[in-house]
């Protein structure tokens, strides 16, 4: 074993290393351009030879951006139906994956199979029926219109069950022999024993909340209640296309998450592994 | 007797009466949730199918196959199902071949690996919209940095979006930027897990670097490639938003609508709901028999192997 890494060792495979750092210049040349044009003038993105460091830097594109859309609105929207929803699902995941994992009862096992058939069903096959019921409830342009209707919970429920099944017997046993109820078992063994997981989780599903495009999309008209996805699509057509503004924008929504990814990014990757989460 | 001791019979299994009341009452808002966003709709789009409802009048009546009848020789409904074969053909091939390349690559001895993995990963975490914002940017016919990029080297220029040829590829260019990361960390986890006694007695034997990926790492990761091809065919029946937010319109000529835009069209911008559920369910049809496919496939491979 030794010999092979040794061998390993003296021979770099600078091929490779070149290879994948050209194609990493690629894969960030993007970010890059994105925050260097923020800060460009009108008159540097139609600048031709094409200018790629600003001729100023100011934070006037930044200022646009707040002038021509409510994007603190949009923000606050974000954060407020990604949280409540995380919030949602995570919890519901916790107890439901408790009780299918570590207590026996009648109609678990359907319950269990009902959850793996809803992850085969894409969600535009429920979108319509599930429109028209919320607007029957004068849901429409409302945060619990936006935000119950998206409360899905089979993929962490999984999730979780898997990390929840690991935890020893021994320790749920002492636990009852202390005195313990079923609801005592869940929030002073289970839960302080998968705090690893249940972050993991949450981290996941807050992400995929705040890039939830298409039902925010479908149920909000009025833009006080759009989310920031939706919002920066219509940016497009609000900035008339210029497209420094537009960069602003995006940085300003995508560097929260690129701060947050650099901290995360073992546990996301792990996770990844082992679900093949998206 | 106290209530926790006792006991209910239910079927030929007996419970623990408390064990039934908790268990229950921990299950019920998942379930509550469960039937209110899927139960409920999956069963009222099926009705809706055979409906004529319209979001315009809100009414509708039952109109039997004639939903399904239209949508069969639609040539707009073929054309965004062909769209999303051709979709889902290329970036399954391209992404599924390049992240293999990158995830061998890193596999080895690289310096500044971990920021390597960290940043082919980067762009799947960042939101679809504000990444497709630089794209749309990037395609631009005049001032984007492609076109100019290809003018200053004296190549010719594309129309990028605006074009029937090209508005698909440029999509999926953005798609394997996005995604290829995502199926990397998939491989690359696949080889890690391969034990080096395996590749060193290869070695030993002289097997070329060649050989051992053929003959050991490739059939080795044939759970991995099979589970990513899967996912994939079945994501890109599913891709929605960064065509509705690069060609917000389809694409020229109906070039970049795939059938969930088409279906959203139907139901939203013409509100034609009816239609719009028959096509939903067709395409479940579609995503259903292609993961049994995939199944069947795998199941065969595995008696092969045995």
């Amino acid at each position: 074993m030794t010999s092979v890494r040794k061998s390993q060792l003296n021979r770099r495979p600078w091929l490779s290393t070149i290879l994948l750092y050209l194609g990493v210049a690629m894969m960030l040349f993007p970010f890059v351009w994105m925050i260097l044009s923020s800060f460009k003038t009108k008159a540097d993105v139609y600048a031709y030879p094409p200018r790629w460091i600003p001729s100023t830097w100011s934070w006037d594109n930044y200022q646009k951006v707040f002038d021509t859309i409510p994007f603190l609105r949009y923000y606050w929207n974000s954060i407020f139906t990604s949280v409540v929803q995380t919030f949602l699902q995570v919890a519901l995941s916790i107890t439901a994956g408790y009780a299918l994992t570590r207590i026996e009862f009648p109609g678990s096992g359907l319950y269990r199979r009902l959850m793996q058939s809803s992850m085969f069903v894409p969600a535009v096959v429920t979108m319509i029926p599930l429109y028209l019921t919320v607007a029957s409830l004068r849901l429409i342009d409302t945060y619990a219109g936006i935000i119950l209707p998206q409360i899905e919970t089979a993929f962490l429920t999984m999730l979780l069950m898997s990390f929840f099944a690991s935890i020893p017997d021994d320790l749920v046993d002492s636990a009852n022999i202390d005195g313990c109820g079923y609801y005592r078992v869940l929030t002073n063994v289970i839960v302080p024993n998968s705090s690893g997981a249940i972050a993991t989780a949450t981290l996941f599903a807050f992400l995929g909340n705040w890039k939830s495009y298409t039902w925010p999309l479908i149920i909000t008209n009025n833009t006080y209640y759009r989310t920031l996805p939706i919002g920066m699509k219509y940016l497009v057509q609000e900035s008339s296309s210029e497209y420094q503004v537009m960069m602003a924008a995006s940085v300003m929504a995508i560097l929260p998450i690129l701060i947050t990814f650099m901290f995360t990014e073992k546990q996301l990757v792990r996770s990844v592994t082992l679900t093949g989460m998206k | 007797m106290s209530l926790s001791a006792r006991k209910i019979q239910i079927g030929r299994k007996t419970y623990r009466l408390n064990a039934v009341l908790v268990g229950w009452s921990l299950l019920l808002p998942s379930l509550a949730f469960m039937i209110f966003i899927f139960v409920i709709p999956l069963v009222q789009v099926i009705s809706l199918s055979f409906s004529n409802f319209s979001m315009i009048t809100g009414t509708g009546t039952n109109i039997g196959l004639r939903n399904y009848r239209y949508l069969l020789n639609n040539d707009r409904f073929w054309n965004a199902m062909f769209n999303t074969v051709k979709y889902a053909a290329f970036k399954l091939t391209v992404d599924t071949t390049l992240a293999l390349l990158i995830a061998v690559m890193l596999d080895r001895n690289i310096p500044g690996k971990r920021f390597l993995r960290a940043s082919y990963f980067s762009p799947v975490v960042v939101p679809v919209v504000a990444s497709s914002l630089i794209w749309i940017w990037f395609y631009d016919p005049s001032v984007g940095p492609f076109n100019q990029i290809l003018s200053f080297l004296g190549l010719p220029t594309s129309r990028w979006l605006f074009h029937e040829n090209t508005a698909l590829l440029s999509i999926l260019i953005f798609s394997v930027w996005k995604g290829v990361g995502y199926n990397m960390i998939l491989f690359l986890s696949g080889l890690q897990n391969i034990p080096d006694s395996y590749l060193e007695a290869a070695r030993m034997d002289g097997a070329t670097e060649m050989k051992v990926f053929f003959k050991i790492k490739l059939p080795l990761l044939r759970p991995i490639t099979s589970f990513i091809i899967m996912m994939g065919v079945i994501n890109s029946f599913k891709v929605f938003t960064e065509i509705n937010v690069m060609t917000p319109d389809g694409g020229p000529l109906g070039s970049t609508t795939l059938i969930v835009n088409y279906i959203y069209d139907q139901a939203f911008t013409s509100g034609r709901m009816g239609r719009a559920s028959a096509a939903a369910l067709l395409l479940f049809v579609v995503i259903f028999l292609l993961t049994e496919l995939q199944r069947a496939i795998n199941a065969k491979k595995h008696v092969d192997l045995v």
